[in-house]
């Protein structure tokens, strides 16, 4: 089934009508937030659909928009067919139905996005950060994260350098300079 | 410092300072520690491998800390891994060597913008050694140790306290450790 | 062989620590291992010692910038890491590859997959406490390692592919070379065979230990030669084929259960070495028909693909590796995410590991293959 069609289904069975967004390369479907947990169980259960591989499930910050969106790619080895969700949460406030009983590979991603977006997913059975110490401060992923001056007495920047800019990296042209011509 | 070695019709005898025959004893069984986190570690095996082999020189890998001589920090270093890799220093027993091997663990390597990685292995351990590369090749590994080699035939043993040894290097964290709970 | 003995719950229960150093542990990982005795009630990962921030850096960088960062997500397996995110960014240019760029990607990725596992299998039995084969195919690794840094200059990262095409071109001489590595190393494979593969005492520790079924094994995003091993027949080279390999004539070994269950540790480990030997049948086809032609398609100096996402994936040593990119139509990435194999696979060992005894934990992290930046990024 191409993703269309995917979106067409799931559509019927949830009874909304699903923003289909096709930009260049892959298209995607947007859930509202409330049906997340029931559109990811019947993508799972669905034997037409049977997206039963979660390949990954992962956040992009958005603060122009003032939310974090969630991405969930899923594939299904049975119809061999792709499809992509998104789902957008409060940037303040984020959180998300978890997704864990559906696919048990979710208990990981959804920690990984805790802890580097700070969603938080009611739900999961096993929420706390993963890939940072325990005592870290901050989501290092949100567009606007500042870095500490010194972790547990190691200094962030090395002694004589001056500290990188942590922000979008802004490339400017290098001017060319004008030929007076005589 | 180093002793003379002849070979005579009776039998070789080495003749110098007892500073230097036990220097010579002891640079010729220089054990490393198994240790390694990233890239760095394949090249560190590949040089304990067949072709570079660094058990010619007597140096044999060891699995605990306590029974090594040299920490070899292979790999990039995260602000995670510090405090242990602290403990593992703390715990090898005095004479000890650092060797920062590669970018990475010279000064934090292609991983300046990253948030996660210490920008150098000097920032929390004293470091004797530094070699260039990413990876570096086994023979500049070998030249590296080769170098410790060298410092240690300089080491003046029995000029300090009898049976205290102290390495004069400066140490940036001497008492606690990167640890506020040790 | 062991049995899932019943575990029972008045004992008092002990907790280990194993890691982050351990001298077999798959790079920096650590376990918290609760047990009873010798029998394991669960053994709880704890990850993050190698977590670099590679996807925050992506958005730091310009678009071929990024590309030797990408060699450190999975050194071990450089150029499939190197290719997938090249062919996400292909994807969203809509670039054509020329086909001896193509070609040449196959003969690189197959090599390093060749290489990679030999790292593995020598891991899975020096861990058993076998020291002897794991020096042997170090030996074989070197001579990788020769012919790829007669390719592209570097043993290890090799920064070899580019975003349209590869980077560096290769003469008769190297074709040669790359030959005589395969005549050498085809009867390699079966000299392991008979020296290792079929030991009994490595066939009684790794035979129906840890058995993944296929459910769980899908369940838990398991993918590579660990989802082979379970029984479900799918590669991605075969079943969603990109690059060259829709030319290429190669099986897929999947696992049977050949000295015990299917889906145990010994299925994982042997399903490899008959990929290796399928790998050398690829280099060989590839060798035979490489075409003339540009190496690099042309693409602008300053790439800026238009806004919108792209994920594709490689099937990589260590299963599907995959890229999901978004982009806002500027220089830099908006967002780069990771989908690695060694995440999932380390994420099912607190479910199998019930029961299971110390020594079996380590058979089990060797052979499901997982390695710390691939599943720290």
């Amino acid at each position: 089934m191409t993703p269309k069609e995917i979106c067409g289904k799931l559509a019927d069975k949830l009874g909304l009508v699903l923003d289909f967004k096709e930009e260049a390369g892959d298209p995607w479907a947007s859930i509202p937030t409330d049906k997340w947990q029931q559109a990811c169980r019947i993508a799972r259960e669905e034997p037409e659909l049977s997206l039963d591989f979660l390949r990954s499930l992962c956040g992009v910050d958005r603060p122009d928009d003032g939310e974090i969106e969630i991405v969930v790619h899923l594939f299904s080895y049975k119809h061999r067919h792709a499809f992509v969700m998104h789902t957008k949460t409060d940037r303040a406030a984020p959180r998300l139905e978890s997704v864990s009983g559906i696919w048990p590979a979710a208990i990981w991603h959804e920690r990984e996005t805790f802890d580097l977006f700070g969603v938080d997913f009611p739900g999961n059975p096993d929420l706390r950060r993963i890939l940072l110490p325990d005592d870290w401060v901050g989501h290092p992923l949100l567009k606007d994260y500042e870095e500490q001056e010194s972790y547990r007495g190691i200094p962030t920047t090395r002694p004589g350098y001056e500290k990188k800019p942590f922000g979008p990296r802004l490339k400017k042209a290098k001017p060319v300079p004008k030929k007076e011509e005589q | 410092m180093s002793p003379i070695i002849e070979r005579g019709p009776e039998g070789s005898f080495a003749v110098g300072p007892i500073d230097g025959l036990l220097n010579l004893a002891r640079k010729h069984s220089l054990w490393y520690l198994l240790f390694g986190t990233a890239c760095c570690a394949i090249e560190l095996m590949q040089t304990g491998g067949p072709r570079t082999d660094a058990d010619r020189f007597g140096m044999v890998f060891r699995s605990t800390p306590r029974q090594a001589d040299v920490l070899v920090l292979a790999g990039t270093i995260t602000y995670k891994m510090a405090s242990r890799i602290r403990l593992l220093y703390d715990q090898m027993a005095e004479p000890k060597y650092v060797i920062a091997m590669g970018s990475c663990a010279n000064t934090g390597g292609l991983f300046q913008n990253s948030y996660a990685v210490v920008k150098g292995g000097d920032l929390f351990l004293p470091v004797d050694v530094y070699i260039p590369g990413c990876p570096p090749r086994p023979e500049s590994l070998c030249e590296g140790l080769m170098l410790i080699q060298q410092k240690m035939e300089r080491e003046p043993w029995l000029k300090k306290a009898w049976g205290k040894y102290k390495s004069d290097k400066e140490d940036p964290m001497p008492t606690e450790g990167c640890d506020p709970l040790r | 062989m062991t049995e899932i003995l019943q575990v029972a719950p008045d004992r008092e229960e002990l907790v280990l620590n194993m890691g982050p150093h351990h001298p077999s542990t798959h790079g920096v990982l650590r376990f918290v291992v609760h047990t009873d005795g010798e029998i394991m009630r669960k053994a709880v990962p704890d990850v993050g010692y190698l977590h670099r921030g590679l996807e925050k850096i992506a958005e730091l960088q310009t678009y071929p910038g990024y590309m030797p960062y990408t060699d450190r997500i999975n050194y071990l397996e450089a150029m499939f890491c190197n290719m997938a995110y090249a062919t996400a960014v292909e994807k969203l240019l809509g670039t054509e590859i020329p086909p001896r760029a193509e070609i040449l990607r196959v003969i690189a990725c197959e090599l390093n997959r060749i290489a990679s596992h030999h790292i593995t299998l020598g891991c899975i039995t020096m861990d058993l406490g076998a020291f002897t084969p794991f020096v042997y195919l170090l030996r074989e690794r070197e001579k990788i390692n020769d012919l790829m840094e007669a390719l592209c200059g570097n043993r290890l990262t090799f920064n070899y592919m580019r975003i349209g095409g590869v980077s560096q071109d290769v003469d008769d001489k190297w074709l040669k070379q790359l030959e005589t590595f395969l005549d050498h190393f085809e009867p390699v494979i079966d000299e392991f065979d008979k020296l290792i593969s079929y030991n009994e005492i490595l066939v009684k520790r790794m035979a129906e230990v840890a058995v993944i079924c296929a459910e769980d094994a899908v369940g838990f995003g398991l993918v590579g030669p660990n989802l082979r091993a379970s029984g479900v027949d799918w590669d991605v080279r075969r079943d969603l084929p990109y690059g060259a390999y829709p030319q290429m004539a190669f099986q897929v070994p999947v696992g049977i259960g050949e000295k015990g269950v299917v889906g145990d540790c010994f299925d994982r480990f042997i399903v490899r070495v008959e990929e290796m030997r399928q790998s050398c049948k690829i280099i060989r086809q590839c060798l035979s028909n490489l075409p003339e032609g540009d190496i690099k398609a042309k693409v602008p100096k300053m790439l800026k693909p238009p806004a919108g996402e792209v994920y594709s994936c490689v099937e990589g040593a260590r299963g599907e590796m995959g890229v999901y990119l978004v982009s806002d139509g500027t220089t830099s990435p908006y967002r780069l995410k990771w989908r690695t194999g060694s995440f999932a696979g380390l994420s099912i060992i607190e479910h199998i590991s019930r029961g299971l005894m110390i020594a079996d934990l380590v058979a089990v992290i060797a052979t499901l293959d997982v390695i710390a930046p691939e599943m720290d990024r």
